[in-house]
């Protein structure tokens, strides 16, 4: 880790934004929904009140990016636990029990990956209407793929060693095997897919923001604001600059710290 | 070969089949439909729309319909673009589609290929490490981030190239959304090739090729290149679907009359037809290419082509 600089750079960009979004209100309190009529589609500045401008409704845009990060981040965050919780699970009993139920279980996340992720969630619009419920729903229906497959790599590997043999001797219980010799040892490889994990789910779920899929008005998310900015191009394109540089910036240092604890570590995906 | 294709080609209809079937039997079962509106239409009126698009048959009736006029390549009407028959949808918007979709694959492979070998022939060098830092780049930033700002850039200050709309058969107004769209699975591309290249270019093989004196790209073009490009192969499919998955923003954002919009409006709408018709479309194309990746790999690597039994 110490011989990769950029990945250390990007810790550093991600604790910053991590602390901005959390901090930053306090730095210069504006109201994400109050509208100032006064200073509609303003340009940013430090000598105002709003630093990155504002909207086509007086809404500051500082204010706007920042909560629309933030619900990316916590949206990263949470949809990535529930990834870890269920692929962690799910890969160390197919690799644990082995055997059919091991086939049958890869066969399963071998069809839900060939879906594309995005009609999945389009298709389960069609059938539920639009919902932020159904958001949470289905970024954690399909987060956990991965995981659950490098789980599995890693069980199977460990299943076959001595101190399972003599767990098993001593007469523990299979699930005991799991949940103590099996999880404890793949904690490695799961951190490094943690990390690669977030920035694919606010990637996700800006997507479907930003088609109109994912958080609603009046409510920010990078995805919508990017959207909103991307109709005010032209006349207004600190509203596109802003949180298209945010999202951009948060996901490349996701990535490439993900990137370098993988090589790092030396993980494979299996 | 002919027949290693063919029973390829066989466990690819049920599969299409088995879409069709879930996608028809899940949207009928959803609560809620095409005709809620704000206001309540007359029950009178209701009915009178359902016998129209046959909604008052039994779902069973619908469905041996529907696979029915599927066959004839009719996908029936569309339940909000009154007047239009879904066909007539996806057929004004399909070739705007396919072609930025092709434009996109074929510029991701014509540049990720060579870039990933000059990064694996140039390896740890400062060349490899400013293109695989590139490809980080291409990898993570979202088209639909990537797209304005170029029309940002390259449209509004530049005034070199139009930032949206769409004229038949102009590619000036192509350049960037293709761009946009390809820069993901280039980048992975690249990735990817670097990654073989550099396994291969160790075989010993290429050490022989070395050794008796061919040129460098005698030794890439006719030994390595074959072999490294494996991986990519398999990753076509998943190319695909990212480029029908960005192709949705995409259009909208430069304002193209694709096919893109008719997905995420028709599922806004609970147009059941449109959505279906596109469903069908989309998995279509993926199988497709999945079919094309098959033949890919045997044609790659000889011992799938000489195995008997397809694995």
């Amino acid at each position: 880790m110490r011989a990769n600089p950029a990945a250390i750079l990007a810790l550093a960009v991600i604790c910053a934004l991590v602390a901005l979004t959390l901090l930053g209100p306090w730095l210069n309190p504006n109201n994400t929904q109050a509208l100032d009529w006064l200073h509609v589609a303003a340009r940013p500045g430090l000598q105002s009140a709003h630093w990155f401008g504002t909207d086509r409704l007086g809404r500051d845009l500082y204010a706007r990016t920042l909560a629309g990060t933030r619900v990316s981040i916590a949206i990263g965050l949470v949809a990535s636990i529930l990834s870890i919780v269920v692929g962690v699970g799910y890969g160390a009993v197919s690799g644990y029990v082995g055997g059919r139920t091991d086939q049958a279980m890869m066969r399963v996340i071998e069809i839900l990956s060939g879906l594309p992720l995005i009609f999945f969630v389009i298709f389960l619009t069609v059938i539920f209407g639009r919902s932020e419920s159904l958001l949470f729903i289905s970024i954690g229906a399909v987060g956990w793929l991965t995981m659950a497959r490098i789980v599995r790599g890693q069980t199977l590997s460990i299943r076959r060693q001595d101190f399972i043999a003599a767990a098993v001797a001593s007469g523990a219980s299979s699930g005991r095997i799991i949940a103590k010799h099996v999880v404890p040892n793949v904690v490695g490889p799961v951190v490094v897919y943690a990390t690669l994990t977030v920035p694919q789910i606010i990637l996700f779920e800006s997507f479907l923001s930003f088609l109109g899929l994912g958080i609603q008005e009046p409510g920010a998310s990078l995805g919508t604001l990017i959207s909103e900015g991307v109709g005010e191009m032209e006349a207004a394109p600190w509203m596109l600059l802003v949180p298209g540089g945010f999202l951009a910036v948060l996901l490349l240092s996701l990535n490439i710290f993900g990137d370098g604890l993988r090589d790092a570590l030396d993980v494979r995906e299996g | 070969m002919t027949r290693y294709f063919f029973t390829r080609l066989a466990g690819a209809i049920p599969t299409l089949f088995i879409i069709i079937t879930l996608t028809f039997f899940l949207m009928r079962a959803a609560p809620g439909g095409p005709f809620d509106q704000e206001q309540t239409l007359p029950p009178e009126i209701v009915a009178n729309l359902e016998s129209a698009y046959g909604l008052d048959q039994p779902v069973w009736v619908q469905y041996g319909r529907y696979l029915k006029s599927l066959l004839h390549g009719d996908f029936g009407p569309s339940f909000k673009y009154k007047d239009f028959t879904v066909t007539e949808l996806i057929g004004q918007g399909f070739p705007v589609t396919l072609q930025l979709g092709l434009m996109a694959m074929a510029l991701a492979l014509l540049a990720g290929v060579p870039l990933g070998t000059f990064a694996a022939l140039h390896h740890n060098s400062a060349a490899d490490y400013a293109t695989m830092s590139l490809a980080v780049a291409g990898i993570a930033i979202p088209s639909f981030v990537v797209l304005p700002f170029l029309g940002l850039l390259f449209g509004v200050y530049l005034h070199w190239l139009p930032v949206a709309g769409w004229e038949p058969g102009s590619l000036r107004h192509l350049a960037l959304p293709v761009l946009a769209l390809a820069l993901p699975p280039l980048a992975y591309i690249a990735r990817l090739t670097r990654g073989s290249m550099l396994e291969v270019l160790r075989s010993h093989y290429i050490r022989t090729a070395f050794a008796k004196g061919l040129p460098l790209h005698t030794v890439i073009m006719r030994h390595a290149l074959r072999p490294a490009l494996t991986p990519v192969a398999s990753y076509l499919v998943p190319a695909v679907a990212s480029i029908l998955t960005g192709s949705l923003v995409v259009e909208s954002i430069a304002g193209l009359p694709g096919i893109g919009r008719y997905l995420v409006q028709g599922a806004i709408n609970r147009d059941y037809t449109l959505v279906l018709g596109m469903v069908i479309i989309y998995s279509t194309l993926l199988i497709g290419m999945g079919l094309v990746v098959d033949l890919l790999y045997a044609w790659l690597d000889p011992r799938v082509r000489l195995a008997k039994e397809p694995f």
